[in-house]
């Protein structure tokens, strides 16, 4: 592909390297490196919200706190290595959908068992992420156009399998054991295969061969094909693992609204960009770590859970989203900036000392 | 010194541009009047199939209702160009034409004698700061424009629903003549809908005809060249982003016209419709190329397929899917063009004279 | 060392006094001096790296000097960006072209200059006539309403050229526009430049090529590592008196290469063939041998090295290393097979400029380094250290961007990323391109080192004297083809530019 990076001006001059470069360091003086900021930022506004707030800290709360994040957290883990190469897929709400909707379809009229259409729904997934992989790495189109394109076909056919009816007829041990909590705890279950995948993911990004692969092409896909990387295969098998972890979101969400609707997670994309973008990961690619998409996914959350019990109309919450985002990408920025011009200034008065 | 020293061998390019059969229009211009002609056949042929199937699709009420249905998305679809042509992207569309249409409706509950006029300058001035705050943005953090006006999405819609607070505006609350802009219609088309035109229009001659419109061209083709050839980009991609803001406050302004009820949650989802409608009218998605009457072409066909489905009986909720189908059509088309241009030139260049 | 001008009676035109450039701790211009006096063609000569095309983006206005003084007819010259270049006469043809891809040659050539009618609107047709003119007078035909994209780079780089001369510019600068002209072409656009001289404007020719520096220009002026070194008359001065100036030393000692003994032979390329790039190429390399790959730019050189490493496809033929056939269009089975290939490209090819220098150095290994799949425990730390020391490589510290680094340190991380993965077979593409004199001679230094224990080299590269002091056997390329092979004995500055310019394609 000629552009590997979304709406990148690719960088060729040294000047321009120098720049960036110098910015990150200017940064990572500043802040330590964006994780710890991410980091810090959740501890504050969770011991903040805790303090004010008064049912923020209870157990009820965080129960909903954390069940709400479980498929943000999910969608999270593969985009995060997919902006990490340079590409994105916003198709996965899509992808979401349409497999809830197909695990409805198939519970009401196929008479699988549950457990069996539960492994269909991941392998649909990860072929619906396929699709978008061969378009991407087969065709050589940008997956952004791409996955637009998918976004809607795949809601798309949602409502063809379903039209606007809902199945909600799940057993009901199926649909407790997706809300239930770790025995004495008000922590619930499902956090735990996040947590594992989320692991997975941190290892294979932070701890492998196949991660540094992923940060080389994601800066300049041509050196890392000439250092031996597969960068198309590479890529394609992104876009499938990240169907795949579609499908296990269509299930979580279809088990714990108890509803298979064609609407299901409708929007989503944007909210988990947001959460990757948040979490540090640069749009360009090649920069970011899990840790920090991990907390700026929590920071989310408890940001809107805790206005949303200080009574804040939920959609105005939208500004808190919004605001973050564009303060995580101008702060840094902003503030490598004055650096820079105090560092100017210093090294123009220098001469003049002794 | 060196082994570059002497040339390579002796290499004659170019298709010669004989006297005789000179083209009038140069083969850039052709390759993208081929891609606006096949838009063209593809609605005509959906047109063709829809009424043989149900000939009431192409009845006078029927028409209008299609030319009043697309209108609002040609606009947005045009103004998205504008951005896309540089390799930029504004998803925050949906949102500020949300913004300003309860804006206008608000505007008319404070001062209801608010002549329509004077409503319509005050929408496209909100959608125009808004856009200069997406440009302004962008020039500060030097980020890619997806990031920033996926924030600004969430923003401007954040400050509908704060502003908004759960009320809605209806129709009794704006007077009548301002409606009427929404449906009135000069010799059968309606007036929505040469709003429209006229946007298109000047935009596409301005893309095509001036200076400035084709720097647009040149800054998404290859910024870094855009740069050494002294083209202010800061200023023009800041420029780009008001414009396009501007656009989208008028389209909430005429959203507000024909629609008469608002809530805070109006346009919500829009972007990726325009954006899905510029890319299917031909523009790319990195820039450098496309335009705003193909963009047009997008939005009318996207809009059709919505109608064309109904008449022919096919389940409308099968309209998004062939929506998504299309865009996919649509860049593997552009694709393969692109291929096949890269071979005939590279042919000719072979052959030389 | 008088920078004095043919006529000085005339002012000087332009005039850069002590202008030094900083890019983070790199010096790419430290305090040059330059003088453009009217209707003089004046030479810019330097090894790569010696800061030509820092300078060249200076007087565009695409960089602004750190310090120094530049002036045009005698007031103070401030370029806050290219369009101030513009306004003030000063014309930039770069080494590479500069267009749009989506946008016809013509708009190309007349970008924000376009001819206007009624309304200030753009009038093609004069733009697409005007365009024509510019080729006439360039004496080529390229249809000027086509894409820009898809040209080749002669043909772009004779689309720059139009655009200089559409604005009748007071001062042309032209940074090794010759690379991809053939001679014809080369006469023409001197042809050109002469008739801007006339009409009393100013050429800065910055070339490699010294038969057209001295065919075209007055004088020369000499830079080395940024600094200015020289101003003369072309008439006062021979080609060997501006080598030594542009090197600094004397030559011979760049190139230590010993004899090795040759051993059996690691890398058999046979009958490998690409449409429209390379044809019919064999060639072997055995075991301690440095074997040179010689020819023109676009002669196909890097073009077999990507195809034999995997990284391009080929369409016929077979590459075997030490009797095993290579799998085609696979760069890791080639490692594994234990090929390396340093490429020409270092900033697009060679490393992840944002990445740190030891993953950097250790991309190329990831997998040999892990331990159950996992890369932990400091062993891309241990791998790197072991390998930036023998090198030594000049950083900060490890952790450090490779881009911060200079050309030649670079370079060197290159090396020990291929190093790194313990190879039979080194191919090594334009080894020295863009570093520095010393470390030119450390590169020299390893390669003879890495023949001496038993790699075999396979070594491109576009300076003769290198090509000369460093292979035991030359194979020349033509056109796509390997038209001759040479022993070194039978190498000299001769026999391989005839081969290469298809003149003595004897063998």
């Amino acid at each position: 592909m000629a552009h590997d990076s979304l709406y990148a001006a690719p960088s060729s001059s040294s000047a321009e390297t120098e720049r960036r470069t110098g910015r990150l360091t200017g940064l990572r003086g500043v802040l330590g490196s964006w994780d710890v900021a991410v980091v810090v930022a959740l501890v504050v506004a969770a011991l903040l919200a805790g303090v004010s707030v008064e049912s923020f800290a209870t157990g009820r709360n965080v129960q909903f706190l954390l069940l709400d994040l479980v498929p943000l957290a999910m969608l999270a883990l593969p985009m995060t290595l997919i902006v990490i190469t340079g590409e994105i897929d916003l198709s996965v709400a899509s992808t979401v959908g349409l497999c809830s909707t197909v695990m409805g379809q198939l519970w009401l009229s196929s008479g699988l068992s549950l457990e069996l259409i539960c492994v269909l729904v991941v392998l649909l997934g990860a072929v619906l992420g396929a699709v978008n992989g061969v378009f991407v790495t087969g065709f050589g189109l940008p997956s952004l156009a791409v996955t637009i394109g998918t976004l809607a076909l795949y809601r798309g056919l949602s409502f063809v399998v379903l039209g606007d009816q809902a199945v909600a007829d799940f057993p009901a041990s199926w649909t407790a054991a997706a809300v239930r909590d770790i025995p004495g705890t008000s922590i619930p279950v499902a956090v735990l295969p996040v947590l594992l995948l989320a692991l997975v993911f941190g290892v294979v990004l932070h701890a492998t061969a196949a991660g540094r692969a992923l940060y080389a092409m994601g800066n300049n896909d041509q050196a890392a094909t000439f250092a031996g990387v597969s960068v198309a295969r590479t890529k394609f098998w992104l876009f499938v693992a990240s169907g795949a972890v579609c499908g296990l979101v269509g299930i979580f969400w279809t088990l714990r609204y108890a509803s298979a609707r064609g609407d299901n997670a409708t929007g989503l994309e944007l909210t988990v960009v947001t959460a990757v973008l948040l979490g540090g990961v640069s749009i360009f690619g090649g920069r970011g770590g899990l840790l920090g998409v991990v907390a700026g996914v929590l920071l989310l959350g408890v940001l809107r859970n805790a206005l949303q019990l200080a009574d804040v109309d939920a959609n105005a919450l939208t500004i808190v989203t919004g605001a973050l985002l564009v303060a995580s990408v101008v702060l840094p920025n902003a503030v490598a900036d004055v650096r820079a011009r105090l560092h100017r200034r210093r090294q123009r008065a220098n001469p003049v000392a002794p | 010194m060196s082994l570059t020293d002497t040339g390579t061998p002796h290499r004659r390019t170019g298709n010669p541009p004989t006297g005789a059969g000179r083209h009038r229009r140069g083969l850039t211009e052709r390759l993208l009047a081929v891609r606006e002609l096949s838009l063209l056949l593809a609605l005509g042929a959906l047109i063709l199939v829809t009424t043989l199937r149900n000939d009431r699709f192409l009845s006078g009420q029927s028409v209008k209702d299609l030319l009043l249905g697309c209108a609002i998305l040609v606009i947005l679809a045009v103004g998205q160009t504008l951005v896309i042509v540089t390799r930029n992207v504004d998803l925050s569309v949906g949102s500020i034409l949300g913004l300003v249409a309860f804006a206008t409706g608000s505007l008319f509950l404070a001062a209801p004698g608010t002549p329509w006029p004077v409503a319509v300058l005050l929408g496209v001035a909100l959608g125009a700061g808004c856009g200069a705050v997406n440009g302004g943005l962008i020039a500060v953090a030097k980020v890619p424009a997806l990031v920033i006006t996926l924030g600004t999405l969430y923003a401007f819609r954040g400050i509908d629903y704060y502003w908004a607070s759960g009320r809605q505006i209806n129709a009794a609350d704006m007077p009548r003549s301002f409606l009427r802009l929404g449906n009135q219609t000069v010799l059968g088309v309606p007036l929505l809908f040469l709003a429209a035109v006229v946007v298109v229009a000047v935009v596409g001659y301005y893309l095509r005809s001036y200076r400035s419109g084709r720097e647009l061209y040149a800054i998404g083709s290859e910024p870094a060249a855009a740069r050494l050839s002294g083209i202010p980009v800061g200023r023009r991609v800041f420029a780009v982003f008001v414009a396009n803001g501007a656009l989208a406050g008028l389209a909430g302004v005429l959203y507000a016209a024909r629609f008469g009820t608002l809530d805070a949650a109006a346009g919500t989802g829009l972007e990726l419709q325009v954006v899905a409608a510029a890319v299917v009218g031909g523009v790319a998605i990195f820039g450098g190329s496309g335009s705003a009457y193909g963009a047009a072409l997008g939005a009318v066909l996207l809009t059709t397929i919505g109608s064309s489905l109904a008449v022919l009986r096919i389940d409308p909720f099968w309209q998004q899917a062939v929506v998504g189908a299309l865009i996919l059509a649509a860049i593997g088309l552009d694709r393969l063009l692109a291929l096949r241009m890269a071979a005939r030139l590279r042919g000719r260049s072979a052959h030389g004279a | 060392m008088s920078p004095e001008a043919p006529g000085a009676d005339n002012a000087p035109l332009l005039v850069l006094d002590g202008v030094t450039k900083s890019f983070g701790a790199v010096a790419a211009l430290r305090g040059v001096h330059l003088a453009l006096h009217p209707g003089e063609a004046h030479a810019l000569v330097g090894e790569n790296g010696a800061g030509k095309s820092t300078l060249v983006k200076t007087l565009a206005g695409a960089h602004t000097p750190d310090t120094g003084r530049m002036a045009l007819d005698g007031r103070p010259l401030e370029l806050r960006g290219p369009a101030d270049a513009r306004a003030a006469g000063i014309a930039v043809i770069y080494q590479e072209p500069t267009l749009f891809p989506d946008l016809s040659v013509a708009e190309n050539i007349f970008m924000g200059r376009q001819p206007l009618r009624g309304l200030r609107r753009i009038d093609t047709t004069a733009m697409n006539r005007d365009a024509e003119r510019l080729f006439e007078r360039l004496g080529v035909r390229i249809d000027p309403t086509r894409p820009a994209r898809g040209l080749s780079i002669a043909d772009q780089q004779l689309v720059e050229i139009a655009k200089a001369l559409s604005f009748d510019a007071r001062i042309l600068v032209m940074d090794e526009p010759t690379a991809a002209l053939s001679g014809v072409e080369v006469e023409r656009l001197f042809g050109v430049a002469r008739s801007l001289c006339e009409r009393g404007a100013a050429v800065l020719f910055i070339s490699h090529r010294f038969d057209e520096v001295f065919d075209l220009c007055q004088r020369i002026t000499v830079l080395r590592d940024g600094a200015w070194v020289s101003t003369d008359r072309t008439a006062d001065l021979t080609v060997d008196e501006v080598v030594r100036r542009m090197v600094g030393r004397d030559v011979s000692s760049l190139y230590p290469k010993q004899d090795a003994p040759v051993r059996g032979t690691l890398l058999e390329v046979s009958g490998l063939s690409r449409a429209g790039v390379f044809s019919d190429v064999s060639f072997t390399v055995r075991g301690g041998e440095i074997v040179a790959l010689a020819g023109l730019v676009g002669a196909g050189r890097s073009e077999v090295a990507r195809a034999v490493f995997g990284v391009d496809r080929y369409d016929a033929g077979e590459v075997r290393v030490a009797g095993r056939p290579l799998p085609p269009g696979s760069p890791r089975r080639a490692i594994a097979a234990g090929l390396a290939l340093v490429p020409e490209d270092r900033r697009q090819q060679g490393l992840v400029m944002e990445l740190s220098v030891e993953r950097n150095a250790t991309l190329a290994r990831r997998r040999a380094l892990s331990r159950l799949g996992l890369l932990i425990g400091g062993a891309e730390r241990a791998e790197a250290q072991r390998w930036t020391r023998r090198l030594q490589v000049k950083a900060s510290r490890l952790t450090a961007p490779v881009g911060t680094l200079s050309g030649g340190n670079q370079q060197k991380v290159v090396l020990a990323k291929w190093l790194a993965t313990e190879p039979r077979i080194l191919i090594i593409d334009e080894p020295t391109r863009g570093i520095d004199v010393g470390t030119k001679a450390e590169v020299h230094r390893l390669l003879s080192e890495l023949a001496n224990e038993g790699l075999a080299i396979l070594m491109i590269s576009s300076e003769l004297p290198e090509v000369l002091g460093m292979a035991d056997r030359v194979l020349v390329m033509h056109e796509g083809r390997v038209v001759r092979e040479l022993s070194r004995a039978e190498a000299d500055e001769t026999s391989v530019m005839l081969a290469a310019t298809g003149q003595g394609a004897t063998a």
